[in-house]
């Protein structure tokens, strides 16, 4: 199969790569990228943890080609905090035991950073409509809904 | 028995990792000259195979190998018996038909392999699905599991007369005697559908075989690394330790991850050897929904003998259970639903019968719950059916019948899952539900709140139900701890980790011996170059068994550390004391060392030890149970239910739950909740629908409803009671299934209740259109 060049900005580096027009953006940036952080739970566009910020709005990534990517603006789990300096949305989750497997995770904080940007101060019905498209089959939410705001207390406005 | 870590709400080791996404999952494992498998799966649920002919994918670009079942040769053959029958229960039929890794001949499901296809890469392997050309003459499928028995029904398994798996009566008492005394017997047909365990992360295989090395090494989503690693030695021809299976990171369990001998660990290793290749296969949502594995169908004839006061006199129960087209995890389910009936009342005559079928469909293996919820939802819904014949409160029929802790320990007379007869070991059940009535406020909802609502034209209903869960069984688990000369501890144990929180619950019981801080101390789980006996993570028994195993290796270390310090500062043992990290004398603080360096002290390299001394500050210590711990507890659910849209939300929930001792009673809370989300979602969202064919018409997650924030409880609150068991030191008995267990029956009642009792509902798996239904047969 042919094989198209794409240049795209991804955590704030700069990827030129040529990829097939089927390739999912999912597996362009786990397997070509090695950004592993990103995950794929359901490849249809359901579970949501496989979410990523194109161009600053969360995407499902298996649901968009990674041609489509061409040009644009692609932010990962890995953009935020590293393990010994965790961004207050994870040190947030990570004090309120809002995950288990950590399977989903990435693509709830990738779900919430946009969310938390607009909403810096958000009533628990908000938080349950935000993450409403992203499933856990871990922790029944009850804790995500306290880590989101104790985040939105932490963080920065 | 709280101490400075044991018992406390420590934030976890592994989040940080999780978090960032630096954590390995299966999928992110990339080997160089990695090939990709894809099976190819059949669209029928149950033909004979005339011809594959697979000379097309060969000739596609990127497509290394396909093999159908003939091309395996001696090699193919059914797999092992995961799980046999227990020989104890006299009598009982078993028709052990096990998986076969690859269909050859004949299909018996919709999604079992007919091909595999290795390639360059996953897109590729796919695309060869196209050019592969399967003949195939369809047969009738066997679906209901009544019908699956009557003379005449097309067989899954030709060379057996019937459809019939196995066949199990047991009883305590004399049902028949006490039918006879009874003033009121009540009778119903009870249905449980079936649901998937529905990990977020699907199941995957990664193996590499290194030939000048002559190891074999196996990445998988195991929940049961040990006995997968020795299935993969035996059929290779391998000793164990040529083969190392490691699960990294995995998204989730839930059950059906136990499941071995599966196409992808049978096949991939063999292939692999040959081709000389590493080879990766990620399971797709589709396959997990077809061909993995799941549970709890199951059709009840369930009858209920009582006194006109309302003590229950008998419970007679005759169930079919669907095994799906093999049987290789045995009789775990159904067992389970056996044990978990009656186990929380005092039911003196107790008659059970399991009828396994077999039927063109997924193989059944436990997802949590693992037939437990069957059985509550079967006594539950006779104890509401009962009240409302005897005109009394669901709650006062009860606690009227539940046991007390003066019959502790109790022998139930009925052999289960663990092949023993059970014993409910403690607990205080009435307490359990006074908690949760009061937690509820149920006398205040019954007498005041729902009378006021009602009139308001509110259809709000509450439920309440008690049940058991039977954990920590054996056969065992082991362990190994060592503090190493960095001052840290590693300690391994043979069970896997799918978001239980281990490598911090572990942690807590070994810092509490040897008193170095948990986020110094490294849990290894599942991976046998580490640790390599035990069974694996089912049955709520992590906690309590591979925990007791580490416990009884930190103790013995920590003897060790006694030991050896006392001859270096020539003090008797018990004027030393250890902690922060080091061992001191009592009486004189600064003579002291760091466990770090006691560690290297303990491996001497030159001069002479003492007879006996085994080196290291190390010890490997193992636990066994002679029978399970049962944990158990009280759920309460008030619903409001729209007459309009038939939407039910659960406006409050409160479980009250008792564990024995907990570790960690933060990631005690969280495995309720998540228990009790799988639960609603099993009551009221989540159901497996297989049609008259045998297609699973819900296998994605468009179709398989699983609840979402928004689905939940508005307001939860968690109880909890600590009776401690008498099976290990510890007190511990496992939580990871209690949520999850009494929900759809709580719920169930609480719809009855919403809806004025207008209708009885005897089946688990509701949704809005489903209770319209019932709503329009009654008018």
């Amino acid at each position: 199969m042919d094989k198209f060049p794409i240049t795209v900005n991804v955590n704030g580096v700069r990827y030129d790569r040529a990829v097939e027009p089927r390739l999912l953006l999912s597996d362009f940036l786990r397997h070509d990228l090695c950004l592993t952080g990103t995950h794929v739970g359901c490849e249809h566009g359901i579970c949501g943890a496989c979410t990523i910020l194109f161009d600053g709005e969360p995407v499902r990534s298996c649901l968009i080609f990674a041609v489509q990517a061409n040009g644009h603006d692609i932010r990962t789990v890995e953009s935020l905090g590293s393990t010994e300096n965790l961004h207050p949305l994870q040190e947030a989750f990570h004090e309120k035991h809002a995950l288990q497997c950590g399977f989903c995770t990435p693509g709830f904080l990738m779900t919430l950073i946009p969310f938390l940007e607009k909403h810096p101060k958000p009533t628990e019905e908000e938080i349950r409509e935000a993450i409403d498209g992203n499933i856990c089959r871990c922790t029944g939410y009850e804790n995500i809904i306290q880590a989101v705001k104790l985040a939105s207390e932490k963080m920065p406005r | 028995m709280a101490g400075k870590y044991f018992g406390q709400p420590i934030l976890r080791n592994e989040d940080a990792q999780l978090l960032s996404g630096k954590a390995r999952f299966i999928d992110d494992i990339d080997l160089p000259g990695m090939l990709h498998a894809a099976f190819l799966r059949s669209d029928f649920a149950h033909a004979r195979i005339k011809k594959i002919d697979y000379s097309a994918a060969l000739k596609r670009s990127g497509v290394v190998a396909v093999y159908t079942a003939e091309d395996f040769g001696d090699f193919w053959r059914p797999g092992p018996l995961q799980v046999p029958p227990p020989t104890a229960i006299k009598g009982s039929v078993f028709n052990a038909r096990t998986l076969v890794p690859i269909a050859k001949d004949k299909v018996r499901f919709s999604g079992e392999p007919l091909a595999v296809i290795i390639a360059e890469s996953r897109y590729i392997a796919e695309d060869a699905f196209d050019d592969i050309i399967v003949e195939i003459e369809p047969l009738d499928a066997v679906n209901d599991l009544e019908k699956a028995l009557e003379p005449g029904a097309p067989l899954v398994h030709e060379d057996l007369d019937s459809n019939l798996a196995a066949d199990v009566v047991q009883e305590r008492g004399n049902y028949e005697e006490a039918r006879a005394k009874a003033d009121v017997v009540i009778s119903r047909k009870i249905l449980v559908n079936r649901n998937a365990g529905a990990a977020l992360e699907n199941r995957g295989f990664v193996v590499e075989w290194e030939e000048r090395s002559r190891q074999m090494t196996v990445w998988a989503t195991t929940q049961a690394p040990i006995p997968l690693r020795n299935t993969i030695a035996a059929r290779m021809g391998l000793f164990e330790n040529q083969v190392r299976v490691i699960t990294p990171f995995i998204g989730g369990g839930f059950g059906p991850k136990i499941m071995t001998s599966q196409a992808d660990d049978v096949l991939l290793p063999w292939i692999a050897m040959k081709l000389k290749r590493p080879i990766k296969w990620i399971e797709d949502r589709r396959e997990n929904f077809l061909a993995t594995t799941s549970e709890r169908d199951q059709v009840h004839y369930a009858e209920i003998a009582l006194t006109k006061e309302g003590t229950i006199l008998g419970v007679k129960d005759v169930f079919y259970h669907n095994t799906g087209a093999y049987d290789p995890y045995g009789m775990t389910v159904p067992l389970n639903t056996q044990t978990h009936t009656v186990s929380n009342y005092r039911v003196p005559n107790f008659y059970t019968q399991i009828k396994m079928v077999f039927t063109n469909q997924m193989v059944v293996t436990p997802v949590r719950g693992a037939g437990r919820p069957q059985g509550v939802f079967v006594m539950e819904r006779l104890m509401d059916a009962a009240a409302r014949e005897l005109n009394m409160d669901p709650a006062e029929i009860r606690m009227k019948n539940l046991l007390i802790p003066d019959e502790f320990p109790l022998r139930t007379g009925i052999i289960g899952q663990d092949f023993v007869e059970g014993v409910l070991d403690s607990g205080n059940y009435k307490k359990n539900l006074e908690k949760t009535m009061e937690i509820v406020g149920y006398e205040k909802f019954r007498k005041e709140i729902q009378p006021k609502l009602r009139a308001e034209g509110k259809h709000v209903g509450i439920g309440i139900v008690t049940f058991t869960e039977g954990t920590a069984v054996g056969p065992y688990e082991g362990a190994r701890v060592t503090i190493g000369a960095n001052g840290k501890v590693n300690v391994a144990t043979g069970i896997s980790t799918q978001g239980q929180g281990h490598f911090t619950s572990f942690a807590q019981i070994v810092a509490e011996q040897v008193g170095i801080d948990v986020k110094d101390i490294n849990v290894v789980t599942g991976d046998t170059a580490h640790f390599h006996w035990g069974a694996g993570t089912f049955a709520s028994r992590g906690a309590a068994v591979a925990g007791s195993a580490i416990h009884n290796a930190a103790v013995k270390v920590r003897e060790k550390i006694f030991s050896l310090a006392s001859k270096i500062f020539e003090e008797p043992e018990e004027n030393l004391e250890v902690g922060d990290g080091k061992v001191w004398v009592k009486s004189n603080p600064s003579q002291s060392m760091l466990l770090g360096d006691l560690a290297l002290r303990a491996n001497p390299t030159r001069g002479t030890i003492e007879p006996g001394v085994e080196p290291g500050l190390e010890a490997t210590a193992y636990y066994g149970p002679p029978y399970g711990a049962t944990g158990a507890g009280a759920v309460a659910m008030i619903v409001n239910l729209d007459p309009e849209t038939m939407q039910v939300k659960v406006e409050h929930f409160v479980i009250v739950h008792d564990c024995g001792t907990a570790i960690n009673p933060m990631i005690l809370e969280g495995q309720v909740y998540g228990g009790i989300s799988m639960g609603i979602g099993n009551a009221f969202y989540e159901k497996m629908v297989y049609d008259d064919n045998g297609q699973l018409l819900s296998a994605s997650f468009m179709d398989y409803l699983m609840p979402q924030a928004t689905d939940m409880p508005a307001k939860m609150e968690l109880g909890h009671l600590v009776t401690t068991t008498p099976l290990n030191t510890l007190g511990i008995k496992g939580v990871g299934e209690a949520g999850a267990i009494p929900t759809p029956a709580a719920f169930v009642q609480a719809v009855e209740d919403a809806l004025h009792g207008q209708v009885e509902i005897m089946e688990s798996n509701l949704n809005p259109s489903r209770i319209f239904e019932y709503l329009q047969k009654k008018q």
